[in-house]
């Protein structure tokens, strides 16, 4: 138990440093890159008066979208500037990720409610940006190519993607909340009987998590591999194993996740293909939108291995908690649950503006 | 240990940070606006001219059927100026007014119309006001709270005023000159949860002090 929340730990640690290094060593090339390239984006942002890492995070965004629209104009002319586009979206994709948005707090949030692995998380991240890629590319491909609808139109399609992706989100939070909740209640109310029995000084082998508990009173701190085995038992009673989970029915609750976030298209992807469209270019946008899908890929990854491990953590810290550990971690998971649901419907509501779609 | 609490501690705001704050633009405008005053004095309304960026120009182009290719007139422009005022009355047209401290209302535009000049285009529109005023100091403001859209002033002559009476002057703060207004964008902004109003930090304004 022990091992494997360090060994979680320690690839969350690793992750967020190559993704560190990635940010910054794709920067510095870029920066290079666009010295050179006479089309390089103005600043839509001034540095001096955005501070902290958020504000430079949304000032790099800025920079990058802004790079896209020159670059894929100077690409009409000479198709090498096709690879500087390709390194501008995956440097989007990645620091777009990095800002506010609910995509990756969505998926963060599923993998904590259930006994998710890190690896998994990484597999989810990479198939909802996908899926976001790919609607992007089926709107502007179907709508503005082959139908030529006006902008007014597609948009509208957006926005009815967007009201379902924040349905769906909604509707998996509730049933996450439905089933987490009878974890967590059931928890809540074995630790009581176990407190109220214990004060009675009456010995009772009746349920799992009775069973956990008492075995730490007895053996008391003597026996701490004991007490860490049990714990870890009585932690996964009510959530299937990480190895159920990648069974069929558990890559299935997987899909829910990444249907729900994957069908709403990102629409700076949008406006990159419509635009790589007008300019007869329009594979080097489909080929841009992948591209910045990978880079939203990697930061969501990161941030949803951070999120995994850091629910190690908590168990860690849990289990050293008398007998609490199973309801800290059903709480935690109530917890997380709780956020899929308000977030769906906080976005369904307007309650919570992620970016939203404008049309006008 | 610490540490892992450290870890913790980010992932949670990484969750709560994403939940609370909007995005970066996708639209970038260039604005210049002229304040129309009565013979008598009184400010009646305000007259836009808003340029697009490239990028969103072209989107909003898109299936808009033209006699010459690349060449838009007015009239072929003209369906999609009446849905542009029209979805902007959603956004309270990004324009904020003051008259001596108190909020002024606008009704629907007027001389609406789409340019295409320089691959971009130009949204002009009167923006009246619901009473016309006379104050000693009016303020206006134009930007997008929810920061989609990115607006800065042009940069030469942004803001006339069309036969104001004799003495107003007007002083301009745009966001990117480290003006008092312009407030510092920081976590505590991200993470206090009241971003409903963060594309202010980003906005134009013009104060017109009259005698």
């Amino acid at each position: 138990m022990i091992l494997r929340s360090e060994d979680a730990v320690r690839r969350g640690v690793v992750w967020s440093i190559f993704l560190a290094a990635a940010v910054l060593s794709v920067d510095g090339l870029l920066h290079a890159a666009l010295a050179q390239n006479p089309f390089g984006g103005p600043r839509a942002v001034p540095d001096q008066q955005v501070g902290g890492v958020i504000g430079w995070i949304l000032a790099k965004q800025s920079e990058f979208y802004r790079a896209m629209s020159s670059t894929i104009r100077a690409a009409k002319n000479d198709g090498s500037a096709v690879w500087t586009l390709l390194g501008i979206s995956f440097a989007y994709g990645i620091f777009h990720a990095a800002g506010p948005g609910h995509g990756k707090a969505v998926i963060s949030s599923y993998l904590v409610a259930n006994e998710e692995t890190a690896r998994r998380g990484i597999v989810l991240s990479f198939a909802s940006a996908l899926a976001q890629a790919l609607v992007a590319v089926v709107i502007v491909g179907v709508g503005a190519w082959l139908l030529n609808v006006t902008a007014k139109t597609m948009c509208g399609a957006e926005r009815i993607i967007e009201i379902a992706s924040y349905g769906l989100i909604a509707a998996f939070g509730a049933r996450l909340v439905w089933l987490k909740g009878g974890g967590f209640f059931r928890a809540l109310s074995a630790s009581r009987a176990s407190h109220a029995q214990l004060a009675m000084a009456h010995d009772h082998h009746g349920d799992g998590y009775g069973h956990g508990h008492h075995h730490d009173h007895r053996h008391g701190a003597g026996h701490h591999h004991h007490h860490h085995d049990h714990c870890d038992h009585c932690g996964h009673s009510h959530g299937p194993e990480p190895d159920e989970l990648a069974g069929p029915g558990g890559w299935k609750r997987g899909l829910a996740a990444v249907a729900a976030v994957g069908i709403r298209p990102c629409s700076g992807a949008i406006l990159v293909l419509v635009f790589a469209l007008a300019q007869g270019l329009f594979w080097a946008g489909v080929a841009a939108t992948f591209v910045m899908g990978l880079g939203t890929a990697i930061t969501v990854a990161a941030i949803a291995t951070l999120a995994v491990s850091a629910k190690g953590v908590a168990r860690r810290l849990a289990a050293g908690r008398d007998g609490g550990g199973a309801l800290v971690m059903r709480g935690v998971e109530f917890a997380a649950a709780g956020l899929v649901l308000l977030l769906g419907a906080g976005l369904l509501l307007g309650y919570v503006s992620a970016e939203r779609v404008t049309c006008f | 240990m610490r540490s892992l609490y450290g870890m913790f501690l980010i992932v949670m705001s990484l969750v709560v940070g994403a939940t609370t704050a909007s995005a970066h633009p996708h639209v970038w405008v260039k604005a210049a606006s002229e304040l129309i005053y009565a013979p008598d004095g009184t400010v009646t309304g305000v007259r836009h001219t808003w340029t697009f960026d490239d990028m969103f120009s072209t989107y909003a182009l898109q299936g808009i059927e033209t006699k010459t290719k690349g060449v838009y007139t007015r009239e072929e422009l003209s369906p999609l100026a009446q849905t542009n005022v029209e979805s902007l009355k959603e956004f309270g047209f990004f324009s904020f007014a003051k008259a001596d401290g108190k909020k002024q209302k606008f009704v629907e535009p007027t001389d609406y119309y789409l340019e295409y000049k320089d691959a971009a285009l130009v949204l002009h529109f009167v923006l009246p006001f619901k009473t016309p005023f006379k104050s000693r100091q009016m303020q206006l403001e134009v930007f997008d709270p929810s920061y989609f859209v990115d607006f800065q002033l042009q940069d030469k002559d942004p803001i006339k005023l069309a036969n104001a009476p004799a003495g107003c002057a007007m002083t301009i703060e745009r966001p990117s000159d480290g003006s008092a207004a312009a407030k510092k964008i920081d976590e505590d902004n991200f993470l206090d949860g009241s971003n409903d109003n963060f594309g202010a930090m980003f906005a134009n304004k013009v104060t017109v002090n009259c005698p």
